[in-house]
C-alpha cells in the first residue's frame, strides 16, 4: 500500500517530540483564535504568518505549526457560537442557530462537547478524503500545462467570486484590484519594471503578507472601532461540563453525513468552510423535517454544521496542496504561507517534497486528536478566552499585526502600505465586495500572467491553444458555470454569508 | 446607491489610468508574443467594465459612519500612520505604548484603563516577541543608551 508507506513518512516525521509541540502549541493558539469574536481563522493566520516566517522555522514545521492553528481556529470558532451568540468566524455562523438555544436551555456543557466530537469527526473524514484524494488529483494535475493552469485560475476567481458575492460585478472587480496589484513590480519575463512609479520600494512588488495581514487584520480593527458596543452580548453560564454519549451516538448520521457534505464543499475551489456548514446544516433540517425542531436548540443542529465545517476546512486543502488553488479565504492565507517558505504547492510537491506533504497530513491527523483532547477537558479554559475585553483584544491584534510586518523587512513603508490596505479593506466591505479575490488576485496574478504568456509562446501567439484540451475546456466550462450559476441559484440557495472574510 | 456609483466611478477612471500606465511599460528586445502590457491592460478592462455596472446598476448604499465614529476612525488611521513612522526611530515600548492606549480609548472611552492597556500591551508583547520569539527588536531609541555604551 502506498498510502500506507506515505503515511509511515509522514508520521516519521510529524511524531517528533519537536513537531509534536509545535501541533499542540498550534492547537492551543489556534483555539483561542477562533474562540474570540471578530478574529477568525483567516485573520488569525494572517498575522501570524510574519512572525512565524521570521522565526525561521523549517517548512515542515511552519506548515505544522499553521496548519494546526487553522484546524484549531475550526474548532474555537464554535465556542462563542455557542455561548455568546457570536460567530467566532464566519463558518460558525450555523452553529449559532442551535446552539446558543441549547446553552441557554441550560445545555451548554453539552453543546460544547457534541460540537467538538462533531468537529472531530468531521475534520477526521476530511483528513482522510484528502489523504486518498490528494494523491489521485495530483497525478492527473500532471496533464496540466499552461493553458490549464490559466484556465484554473480562471476558474478559482470566478467560482470564488460567484459564491461569495452577492454581486458578480463586484467580485470580478475585487479579483481585478488583485490581479491589477499582482503585475506591480519587476516583469517576470524581461526584467524590466511595471507601475512602479519610480519608486524604490514598489521594485520587488508588494508583499502579499502585508495585503493579506491590512485587508484582514487591520480592516478588522477598523470595523471593531466602528461598531464599539454593538457586539456586547450577555454570556451563557457554563455549569459542570460531562460527556453526553447519548447525544453523540444519537447525531452519529448526522455528523457523516454533515462531513461528506461538507468535504465536497471545501474542494470545490471558492465555496469553502461557510458553505460547508450551510449546506450539511440546511440537508439536515430537510431530512429531520418540520418535526426535527431545528432552530430550537437540537443536538443535531449543532453536530451537522460543526462536521460540516471542519470537514470543509480538511477539503480546501485538497485543491490547495495538489493546484496550488485555495478554495476559501483560510487556504488562501495557508498558500500565501507556502509560497513565503519557498514551497510551490502543485503536483510536483508530491513528488519533490514528500515529506511536506505527508508530513502535513500526520501532523493534522495529530492536531484533530490534540484538538478533542484538548476541547473536551480544556473547555473551560477557552472559555475564559472570551471574556478578554475588546479593549484589550484589538489593540494587541494591531500591534502584533504591526511588529510581524515590520519584522519581515524593516521597513515603515510596508506598514504604510498596510495601513492602507486597511482601509481599502474597510471601504471594500463596506461596499459588500469580497476581500478574499483581492488576496487570491494578488497571490496568484504572476502565476496566472505566466500560464498565459507561457502558453502563447507554445502556441506562437495562437489564443486557440487556451481552448485546446479537454482539460481545458472542462474547466472553462465550469468557470463560466461558476461565475454565472449563483446569479439564478441565489433564490434556492438563501445566503450562506453575508460578507465573506 | 451613490456609494456604489462614486466607487464604480473611481474604479473606472483607476482602471483607465492602470491601463494607459500599462502602455508605457517598457518592452525588451527578447520578447513573448504577449509581452508585459497585455495581461495587465486586460486585467484593467475587466475592471473598469465592473466599474461601469456598478454605476449603472448600484447596489443600496452601506451605513457609513458619521459624526463621532468618522472622527475615531480617522484618529485611529492618523495614529498607525503615526506609528508606522516612528517604530524605527523611537523603538518598540513608547509608540506601542502610545499606539495601544489610543486605540484602547477609541474602543472604551476610560483613561487610566486605556493608558494601563497601552503600557502592558507594550511591554508585554515585547518581552513576548524579544524573548520568547526571539525577533530584534529595539526597546528605546539608540541614541539614548549610545552613550552610556
Amino acid at each position: 500500500m502506498e498510502i500506507l508507506d506515505n503515511l509511515a513518512l509522514g508520521f516519521s516525521i510529524a511524531l517528533s517530540p519537536y513537531t509534536l509541540m509545535l501541533a499542540v502549541v498550534g492547537c492551543f493558539i489556534g483555539t483561542i483564535i477562533g474562540a474570540l469574536p471578530g478574529l477568525g481563522p483567516s485573520n488569525g493566520v494572517a498575522i501570524l504568518i510574519p512572525i512565524t516566517f521570521t522565526l525561521g522555522l523549517d517548512a515542515t514545521s511552519a506548515l505544522v505549526l499553521m496548519t494546526s492553528v487553522y484546524y484549531g481556529a475550526m474548532y474555537g470558532g464554535r465556542i462563542s457560537s455557542i455561548l455568546l451568540n457570536i460567530p467566532g468566524d464566519e463558518p460558525a455562523l450555523m452553529t449559532t442557530l442551535d446552539g446558543y438555544p441549547m446553552a441557554k436551555q441550560g445545555k451548554a456543557g453539552n453543546a460544547l462537547v457534541l460540537s467538538g466530537v462533531a468537529s472531530f469527526v468531521g475534520a477526521f473524514l476530511a483528513t482522510i478524503g484528502l489523504l486518498l484524494l490528494a494523491p489521485i488529483l495530483a497525478r492527473v494535475a500532471y496533464k496540466f500545462g499552461p493553458a490549464e493552469y490559466f484556465a484554473l485560475y480562471l476558474l478559482a476567481f470566478c467560482t470564488l467570486g460567484g459564491m461569495a458575492s452577492n454581486n458578480q460585478a463586484k467580485a470580478a472587480l475585487a479579483s481585478c484590484i488583485g490581479l491589477g496589484i499582482a503585475m506591480i513590480g519587476l516583469d517576470n519575463n524581461s526584467g524590466l519594471p511595471r507601475f512602479t512609479f519610480n519608486n524604490l520600494h514598489l521594485m520587488d512588488g508588494i508583499d502579499f503578507l502585508v495585503a493579506i495581514v491590512g485587508l484582514f487584520a487591520i480592516a478588522e480593527v477598523f470595523f471593531f472601532i466602528e461598531g464599539k458596543g454593538k457586539t456586547s452580548s450577555i454570556g451563557v453560564k457554563l455549569d459542570k461540563v460531562t460527556v453526553p454519549w447519548r447525544e453523540i451516538f444519537s447525531t452519529k448520521w448526522t455528523m457523516l453525513r454533515g462531513s461528506l457534505v461538507g468535504f465536497i464543499a471545501g474542494i470545490l475551489p471558492g465555496a469553502g468552510a461557510s458553505l460547508g456548514s450551510f449546506l450539511a446544516y440546511m440537508s439536515e433540517k430537510s431530512i429531520a423535517g418540520k418535526d426535527g425542531g431545528f432552530g430550537t436548540g437540537v443536538p443535531k443542529g449543532v453536530a451537522a454544521p460543526e462536521a460540516g465545517n471542519n470537514a470543509a476546512a480538511g477539503g480546501a486543502l485538497v485543491p490547495m496542496l495538489t493546484l496550488g488553488v485555495p478554495g476559501s479565504g483560510t487556504t488562501a492565507v495557508l498558500l500565501a504561507l507556502l509560497m513565503s517558505l519557498n514551497i510551490t504547492p502543485g503536483p510536483t510537491l508530491f513528488t519533490d517534497r514528500p515529506e511536506v506533504v505527508w508530513g502535513l497530513i500526520a501532523s493534522l491527523l495529530i492536531a484533530n486528536v490534540v484538538l478533542l483532547l484538548m476541547n473536551v477537558p480544556m473547555v473551560k479554559i477557552f472559555v475564559r478566552v472570551l471574556q478578554v475585553p475588546a479593549w484589550v483584544l484589538l489593540p494587541g491584534v494591531t500591534m502584533i499585526s504591526f511588529v510581524g510586518i515590520y519584522s519581515l523587512s524593516g521597513s515603515y513603508f510596508d506598514l504604510l502600505l498596510m495601513v492602507g490596505f486597511g482601509i481599502l479593506g474597510y471601504t471594500l466591505r463596506k461596499l459588500d465586495i469580497p476581500t478574499v479575490p483581492v488576496i487570491l488576485g494578488i497571490l496568484l496574478g504572476r502565476h496566472m500572467e505566466d500560464a498565459l504568456r507561457r502558453a502563447m509562446v507554445l502556441s506562437d501567439g495562437d489564443a486557440t491553444y487556451l481552448f485546446s484540451s479537454p482539460i481545458a475546456i472542462g474547466l472553462w466550462i465550469a468557470a463560466i458555470a461558476g461565475f454565472v450559476a449563483p446569479m439564478f441559484l441565489r433564490g434556492v440557495l438563501a445566503k450562506p454569508q453575508r460578507v465573506t472574510d | 446607491m451613490i456609494s456604489d456609483r462614486i466607487f464604480g466611478l473611481v474604479a473606472v477612471l483607476v482602471a483607465l489610468a492602470y491601463i494607459a500606465s500599462a502602455t508605457q511599460v517598457q518592452t525588451s528586445f527578447l520578447s513573448d508574443p504577449v509581452g508585459p502590457k497585455a495581461f495587465p491592460m486586460l486585467v484593467g478592462a475587466v475592471a473598469a467594465l465592473c466599474g461601469l455596472y456598478m454605476v449603472f446598476k448600484p447596489d443600496p448604499s452601506p451605513d457609513w459612519p458619521v459624526g463621532r465614529t468618522l472622527l475615531a476612525l480617522i484618529i485611529c488611521v492618523i495614529v498607525l500612520v503615526s506609528y508606522a513612522y516612528a517604530l524605527k526611530p523611537l523603538g518598540f515600548l513608547i509608540p506601542t505604548a502610545i499606539t495601544a492606549a489610543i486605540l484602547s480609548y477609541q474602543i472604551s472611552p476610560r483613561v487610566m484603563q486605556a493608558i494601563l492597556t497601552g503600557i502592558a500591551l507594550s511591554v508585554g508583547l515585547f518581552l513576548l516577541f524579544k524573548y520568547a520569539l526571539g525577533l530584534g527588536l529595539v526597546p528605546f531609541p539608540k541614541t539614548w543608551f549610545a552613550a552610556a555604551s
